[in-house]
C-alpha cells in the first residue's frame, strides 16, 4: 500500500470557457488508482466522466482547460507537464479507449497503418517487427486471421470488431494505465461480456491500472475494486465497491441503485432518477442534486464537503444515508 | 465499372448533340459568315459561290444533318477562315492552353493547401484571418482586372516580367512545353498567376473548412491519444481526409480552368485555344467553334472519370459500381 499509486488525481478542475459562460465540467475531482486495480467511474450523461479522462491524457479541447489541481501519474504531475512529455506518455504508458467505436478509427487509413504508427511513435523497431506485433495484438483480443484483417479498412469491421481493434491498440505498449470510456455501451450484450472479460484478464496479467467509465452498475460490481460516483462535475461518493453498492451514503447513489434496500442490488442497472441534471452553466447554489433530492432542506443550500463518513467511504452530503451504513 | 463508364459516355454524347445544335442555330441567328469572308467589292455571284463552297446555301437543318453525318465519321469540317481542318487548328493550340491550366492548378494547390491548413489550425490568429481575407479578395476580384494590374506592376512599372505571348518552347522526352526553357517559364508566370488566383482561393477555403471539421473528429483525438507526433496527426490523419473534397473539386475545375482560360489568354495574348475561340466567334467561324466545344466537353468528361476513379482510391468506403451516375 505504501508504493506510489499509478494515478492520483487531486482536486482536478477542468473548465470550458464558452461564450455563454464558464462551464465547470470537472470541478474538484480526486481519486486514486493503484497498479492492478480497477476503478469504476459512474455517473449520468454530462456529469464529466469523459472530460476527466481527457484531462488525464492532456487532450482537453479548447475552449476547455485544466484550471486547477494535479494529476499525479506515478508521482509525476501531468497537469503541469509539457506537451512533448505528454505525447511520450500517451499511448505508451497511458492509453484510452473511446466511447464510440464507430468513430475511433480513421476511415481512410488501413488498420495496419493505424496500428503500426502507434508502435513506431514510441519504439524504434522495424516495420516488419511492428506488423508482427500488431497482428499478435489483434489475435489477443480475439480477432481471427489477424494478418489478413490488418489489411482491411475500418468500415469493413463491425462495431464490436472496431472496439476490439481499439482495445488492441490501447494494449500495444502494455501501458500502466488504461482509461476505458464506456467501451462497451455501443455493443450488444454478449460482445460486452467478452470484451469485459478480456480487458479484465489483460489488466490482471500485466498489472495495468484501469479506470472504467460506465453507466452500468452490473459492470462495476463484477469488475471494479473501487467506485467513484460523479454528479455535475463533482465526486459525490467514493469507496470500495462493496461499501458503495451495499451501503450507499449519498441520495444520488441510493437513487441510482433503487430506493428499496435489498441484498439483491448487484446486477441492477442504473435506475432513472426523476428530474434532469441541471445545466452546468447555471448550477444552483449549494448541492447540485438539490432539485432532485428527496432529502433536500435548507441546510443543502451550502455545498457540502466530501467527507469520510465510514472508513474509506466518502460522500458529499448533508443528510447521508447513515442508517444503512451503520447496519 | 464498365457500365459506369459507358453511361458517362452516353450522357456526354447527348450533351454534345444539344450543344452543337445550339451553336448552329446561334451562329445562324447572329449573322452571315459569308458577309465576313467575302471581300467588300465581291459580286453577288462571288458570294453565292463562297456560300455554296462552304455549304451555307442549304437550309439549316440540312447543314446540321450533314455535319452530324460527317462528324460520326470523324470529320469535323474545315475552318471557314483558314481552310484547314477545324480539329487540327484546335489541337495545334491545345498544348499551350493545357500547359497554362495545369501550371495554374499546380500553383493553386501548392499555395492554397498549406495556407488553408494553417488557417484551419489557427482560425482566430492574425495570420489565419489574413489568409481568409485574402481568399475572399481572390474570389471577388475579376480576372481581367487582376491581369491588367499584374501587367501594370510587373511588366510596365518594374519591367521584370514579359506581359504577352508564350516564350520559347523546349522539348524533353518528346514533350513540348515552355516549362523546359527559362524564357518560357518567365512568360508563364503572370498568366499562370492570374489564372491560379481563384483556384487558390477555393483551395484555401476547402482546406480550412476541412481541417476545422476533421479536427473535431474522434479519430483525430484517438490519433493524439496514441501519442503520434503532431506532424503525423495533421500530415496523415487530417490531410488524407480533407484531400477527398479538394481532389474532387480541383479535378473537376481543371476543365473549367481550361474553358475559362479564354479571358487570361486574351489579356496575355497567350496562343491557346481560348484565344482561337474568341477569334472564331468574331469571324462566325462555325466549324472551329463547334470543334472547340467538342474538345472541351471531351476533356470535361475525361476529367470526371478520372476524378471518380481517384475518389474511390482516396476514400476506401466508395465503390464505383455502387454509385449512381
Ligand atoms: N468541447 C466542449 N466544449 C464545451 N463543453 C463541453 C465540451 N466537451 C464537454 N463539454 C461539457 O462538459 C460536460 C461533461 O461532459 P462529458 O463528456 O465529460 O460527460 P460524460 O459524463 O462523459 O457524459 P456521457 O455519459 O454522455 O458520455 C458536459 O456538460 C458537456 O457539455
Ligand atoms: S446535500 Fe442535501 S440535497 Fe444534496 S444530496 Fe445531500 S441531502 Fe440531497
Ligand atoms: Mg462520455
Amino acid at each position: 500500500m505504501s508504493e506510489t499509486p499509478t494515478l492520483e488525481v487531486r482536486n482536478l478542475q477542468t473548465h470550458f470557457f464558452t461564450r455563454e459562460g464558464v462551464l465547470k465540467a470537472v470541478d474538484d475531482v480526486s481519486f486514486t488508482v493503484r497498479a492492478g486495480e480497477v476503478m469504476g467511474l459512474v455517473g449520468e450523461s454530462g456529469s464529466g466522466k469523459t472530460v476527466t479522462g481527457f484531462s488525464v491524457l492532456g487532450l482537453v479541447d479548447p475552449p476547455g482547460r485544466i484550471v486547477g489541481g494535479s494529476i499525479l501519474f506515478k508521482g509525476e504531475d501531468l497537469a503541469h507537464a509539457g506537451e512533448e512529455r505528454l505525447r511520450a506518455l500517451r499511448g505508451s504508458r497511458i492509453a484510452m479507449i473511446f466511447q464510440d467505436p464507430m468513430m475511433t478509427l480513421n476511415p481512410v487509413l488501413r488498420v495496419d497503418t493505424q496500428m503500426i504508427e502507434a508502435i513506431l511513435a514510441h519504439e524504434k523497431v522495424s516495420e516488419r517487427a511492428a506488423r508482427d506485433r500488431a497482428a499478435a495484438a489483434l489475435a489477443m483480443v480475439g480477432i481471427a486471421a489477424p494478418e489478413e484483417r490488418l489489411l482491411a479498412y475500418p468500415h469493413q469491421f463491425s462495431g464490436g470488431m472496431r472496439q476490439r481493434v481499439a482495445i488492441a491498440i490501447a494494449m500495444l505498449h502494455r501501458p500502466d494505465l488504461i482509461i476505458a470510456d464506456e467501451p462497451t455501451t455501443a455493443l450488444d450484450v454478449t460482445i460486452q461480456g467478452q470484451i469485459l472479460y478480456e480487458v479484465q484478464k489483460l489488466c490482471r496479467e500485466t498489472g495495468t491500472a484501469l479506470v472504467w467509465v460506465t453507466h452500468d452498475l452490473t459492470v462495476v460490481a463484477g469488475l471494479a475494486d473501487t467506485v467513484s460516483v460523479m454528479y455535475a462535475g463533482k465526486i459525490v461518493e467514493q469507496g470500495r465497491v462493496d461499501d458503495v453498492l451495499d451501503r450507499p451514503l449519498h441520495p444520488y447513489t441510493n437513487g441510482l441503485l433503487g430506493s428499496v434496500p435489498s441484498r439483491n442490488r448487484r446486477g441492477q442497472k442504473l435506475r432513472q432518477i426523476p428530474g434532469m441534471t441541471p445545466s452546468l452553466l447555471r448550477l444552483p447554489e449549494g448541492c447540485a442534486f438539490r432539485s432532485r433530492c428527496p432529502r433536500a432542506d435548507q441546510a443543502c443550500a451550502q455545498m457540502p464537503a466530501l467527507a469520510e463518513l465510514a472508513p474509506g467511504h466518502l460522500a458529499r452530503c448533508v443528510h447521508p444515508h447513515l442508517e444503512t451504513a451503520g447496519a | 465499372m464498365l457500365v459506369f463508364i459507358i453511361r458517362r459516355l452516353l450522357q456526354s454524347l447527348l450533351a454534345l448533340a444539344v450543344m452543337s445544335l445550339l451553336v448552329f442555330v446561334g451562329v445562324y441567328l447572329i449573322g452571315d459568315p459569308v458577309a465576313i469572308l467575302a471581300s467588300p467589292d465581291a459580286t453577288e455571284v462571288d458570294r453565292e459561290q463562297i456560300a455554296r463552297a462552304l455549304g451555307l446555301d442549304r437550309p439549316l437543318w440540312e447543314q446540321y444533318a450533314l455535319f452530324v453525318g460527317e462528324a460520326l465519321r470523324g470529320n469535323f469540317g474545315k475552318s471557314f477562315v483558314f481552310g484547314q481542318p477545324a480539329m487540327g487548328l484546335i489541337f495545334e493550340r491545345m498544348g499551350a492552353t493545357v500547359e497554362l491550366a495545369l501550371v495554374a492548378t499546380v500553383v493553386s494547390i501548392l499555395v492554397g493547401l498549406p495556407l488553408g491548413i494553417y488557417a484551419g489550425l489557427r482560425p482566430d490568429g492574425i495570420a489565419g484571418r489574413s489568409i481568409m481575407a485574402g481568399s475572399i479578395l481572390g474570389f471577388s476580384l475579376p480576372t481581367f482586372w487582376v491581369g491588367l494590374m499584374l501587367i501594370m506592376i510587373f511588366a510596365v512599372q518594374l519591367g521584370v516580367l514579359p506581359a504577352s505571348g508564350r516564350g520559347e518552347v523546349g522539348s524533353f522526352l518528346g514533350l513540348h512545353s515552355s516549362l523546359f526553357t527559362l524564357n518560357g517559364i518567365v512568360h508563364l508566370i503572370l498568366p499562370a498567376t492570374t489564372l491560379a488566383l481563384v483556384r487558390a482561393a477555393t483551395t484555401i477555403r476547402l482546406a480550412r473548412a476541412g481541417v476545422r471539421e476533421v479536427l473535431h473528429m474522434d479519430y483525430v483525438k484517438f490519433a493524439r491519444a496514441k501519442g503520434l507526433p503532431e506532424r503525423r496527426v495533421i500530415g496523415v490523419h487530417v490531410l488524407k481526409n480533407i484531400m477527398i473534397p479538394i481532389v474532387t473539386v480541383t479535378g473537376l475545375e481543371i476543365g473549367s480552368v481550361i474553358a475559362f482560360a479564354v479571358v487570361t489568354e486574351t489579356i496575355y495574348a497567350w496562343p491557346g485555344m481560348g484565344k482561337l475561340l474568341i477569334d472564331s466567334i468574331v469571324n462566325l467561324d462555325r466549324p472551329v467553334v463547334v470543334a472547340y466545344l467538342i474538345v472541351v466537353l471531351f476533356i470535361l468528361v475525361m476529367l470526371n472519370l478520372v476524378v471518380d476513379i481517384l475518389y474511390s482510391v482516396l476514400d476506401p468506403r466508395v465503390r464505383l459500381g455502387e454509385q449512381k451516375g
